[in-house]
């Protein structure tokens, strides 16, 4: 399972608590809006990530999840 | 008990303290205030914080206002205003404060799920909480001549009137009605208390004008038995 | 070079009798028949975004409820003229295109959008729609959807938006229209001249749509002409057509050039003496950084002040955003600033790396691609113009500076809020 930082460009209003909470992930541009690292959520930043997304003043950041895709063993059935 | 007695006027008391405090770190976050050593998603957290503690002690002046035996006042009483015996106008605008502020709360906790502009469009009744408390306290509270019951009420009116004078101006002039009517509001909840202070808590023979059942009132006046 | 849309198109609208006598008539095939010729077509959506066509339509169809086709006539490019032709001369193609992939999708609702000033199209569409006998037994319904002037009037999510809320603004993507668009249902937006593809695909297959252009970008595209050519105009190519070519056959330049655009404002320049190589297609343009966006051909003379006109396309394009998003509006009016005061020799020596770091910053991070294409726009000229940049920087407007009016810009209709 993988985790993304995503963030809804019409909703967010460039409160910043998202990079305050998660530097490592979020830096602000130089109008205060987050430019979000383009890489998956490592697993010890994950509670972090979560309480970003809850803190958000407008709800504009979100967690995109993929589950990770397991192969698909053959049915013998048709 | 006398105990439920003083537990439901000071958790009152400081009720009052903490939604003011709530209402005040609220407008900080909306105002985007930085500080070097608070950064705002700690702000944040602790409006929250502020916020469920004004919960738990509202919680507590209500169970203790239903417990203590003084005065006839229900569970039920404290949730559906006006429909108690005592002093039924003025504790319904405590339930009504209560509910409004119920109703803040669950959609501040269900916040993610309901969407912001959902849980926007409710938290805007938080600003309602404030004078209906005030004035319920003012009414049904029984400290009003102290000193100090009366320097909290001046201190908490004041920062509320600070609060939304500030949050007005943040974001001035756009809605520009909408703010000067705020405004208004403000200047009238102000000028109604001063007219209505003098003549009514502070005036003679409150408790029973303020619909004390008869029973409570401290003054009965004896007939002389004829004869 | 092969005419198949503009196959025997006239000066004024083509009639339905005349359509059918030019194309044949529209054969009725079962949905999923459509659906996979336009798969093994390899169709790429021609408003500029070159997205599968095959991709959004098993979209559409995978989602839950009754879908609605969105033909997208708005064309806000300035310099594109394709789908106002489309619409006005050859309405019946489009209608054919939307018809099929109405029934592609299962559709029973078309809209056709337009934009409000472009009356005379829309009338033409509307007797256009009048005249068909597929509508007729109500069964399916058509109309024209008048949208507000401007350049992201267009935008696919602002179509819907401005169909369901009345605002002409794009939305965040999340959840795509082609599962969540009017009325909650899915929809499938599709270009004009996309349809009009389509309408012939539905005719003569993918074997045969495949035949022209190139193996990764298959098929005819229209080309809008514009500048200082000879004979500026639509024209039909076939992908991979050597970029002289088609200039030749507009008549030549009427003037040395100095640069050619491609793509409009959301595409990007490249510089004349490269132009020798450049093939027009999506595969042959990406590594010299260029787009064909939705086909569009700029010249740009050497008498014209390239400084000047990108300064005034990049103010309009900040001007055109819908200002829902920092990045966009802050990037893209830093950017516009930035290029008058290189213009007017008043930047400082920063001037142009910052302005290709707010390119840079601005670019992917807004709700629709404006940014993205303004950003593909300046940073190009930055790169082309580079010399005339300098001089501007250092030396103040040049004389040519004051006559900066050979791209073409508009005003916004009242309607976007």
């Amino acid at each position: 399972m993988t985790q993304r930082i995503e963030v809804d460009p019409i909703a967010c209003e460039a409160h910043g608590m998202c990079a305050e909470l998660l530097p490592e992930l979020i830096e602000l541009d130089d109008w205060g809006y987050p430019v979000i690292a383009d890489v998956d959520v490592p697993r010890r930043l994950r509670p972090l990530a979560r309480r970003a997304v809850s803190v958000c003043p407008t709800l504009a950041l979100r967690l995109r999840v993929t589950a990770a895709v397991k192969p698909v063993s053959p049915s013998r059935r048709h | 008990m006398k105990t439920y007695w003083y537990l439901t006027r000071s958790s009152g008391a400081v009720s009052l303290i903490l939604l003011t405090a709530a209402l005040v770190i609220g407008i900080a976050l909306v105002g985007r205030v930085r500080s070097e050593r608070w950064p705002r998603f700690a702000v944040d957290g602790i409006h929250r914080a502020v916020s469920l503690l004004a919960i738990v002690f509202l919680a507590v002046h209500v169970i203790t206002a239903v417990l203590d035996s003084f005065a006839p006042i229900s569970l039920l009483d404290a949730v559906i205003p006006f429909a108690g015996t005592y002093r039924p106008v003025w504790l319904g605008l405590g339930a009504a404060a209560f509910d409004l502020l119920l109703a803040v709360t669950i959609t501040s906790v269900l916040r993610e799920r309901l969407g912001y502009r959902a849980w926007r469009a409710v938290h805007w009744l938080a600003y309602a909480v404030w004078p209906l408390a005030i004035v319920h306290g003012l009414a049904t509270g029984s400290d009003l001549h102290q000193g100090w019951m009366t320097a909290i009420y001046v201190a908490c009116a004041a920062a509320f009137a600070a609060a939304v004078l500030t949050r007005v101006v943040i974001g001035w002039p756009a809605q520009a009605r909408l703010r000067l009517a705020a405004i208004g509001a403000l200047v009238a909840f102000a000028a109604g208390l001063a007219v209505w202070l003098p003549g009514g808590p502070f005036g003679p023979n409150w408790a029973r004008r303020a619909g004390t059942p008869p029973s409570l009132l401290p003054h009965t006046v004896s007939q002389p038995s004829p004869g | 070079m092969a005419a198949r849309l503009l196959h025997r198109v006239q000066a004024g609208p083509t009639t339905l009798e005349d359509h059918v006598c030019t194309h044949g008539p529209l054969p009725a095939h079962r949905p999923t028949a459509v659906a996979a010729e336009i798969e093994r077509s390899g169709l790429r959506g021609r408003g500029g975004g070159a997205f599968p066509l095959a991709r959004k339509l098993a979209a559409v169809r995978r989602a839950r409820g009754r879908p609605t086709v969105i033909v997208n006539g708005c064309e806000g490019e300035p310099l594109s003229s394709k789908d106002g032709l489309l619409l006005s001369l050859l309405p019946h193609l489009v209608i054919d295109g939307a018809l099929s992939l109405a029934s592609a999708v299962g559709a029973s609702e078309i809209l056709i959008a337009v934009d409000e000033l472009e009356v005379r199209a829309g009338e033409t569409v509307e007797r256009a729609l009048r005249q068909r006998p597929e509508l007729r037994d109500g069964r399916t319904t058509a109309q024209i959807v008048w949208t507000p002037t401007g350049y992201l009037g267009g935008q696919e999510t602002a179509i819907v938006q401005w169909c369901e809320q009345g605002v002409a603004k794009p939305r965040f993507e999340s959840p795509r229209v082609t599962e969540r668009g009017i009325g909650r249902r899915p929809t499938l937006v599709s270009n004009a001249e996309t349809a009009a593809h389509v309408a012939l695909i539905a005719r003569h297959g993918a074997a045969w749509f495949r035949q022209a252009g190139t193996d990764n970008d298959p098929g005819t595209a229209l080309v809008t002409v514009c500048g200082a050519v000879a004979a500026p105009a639509v024209y039909e190519v076939d992908h991979g057509l050597a970029l002289n070519v088609l200039l030749a056959d507009a008549g030549g330049c009427t003037e040395p050039p100095r640069a050619f655009l491609l793509g409009g404002y959301g595409g990007g320049w490249i510089d004349a003496s490269d132009a020798e190589v450049v093939r027009l297609s999506p595969r042959e343009l990406a590594p010299l950084r260029a787009r064909l966006g939705p086909g569009i051909l700029y010249v740009l003379p050497d008498s014209a002040c390239p400084v000047a006109e990108t300064a005034r396309v990049a103010g309009w394009l900040a001007d055109q955003s819908s200002g829902q998003c920092g990045p966009c509006v802050n990037g893209l009016a830093a950017i516009a600033n930035e290029l008058e005061r290189v213009r007017s020799g008043s930047a400082g020596r920063q001037a142009l790396a910052d302005v290709l770091r707010w390119c840079g910053l601005a670019a992917g991070r807004g709700a629709c691609a404006h940014p993205d294409g303004a950003a593909s726009f300046v940073t190009s000229a930055v790169r082309v113009f580079r010399d005339e940049l300098s001089d501007h920087a250092r030396h103040g407007p040049c004389d040519a500076c004051q006559w900066a009016t050979a791209l073409p810009i508009y005003d916004r209709g009242a309607a976007i809020a």
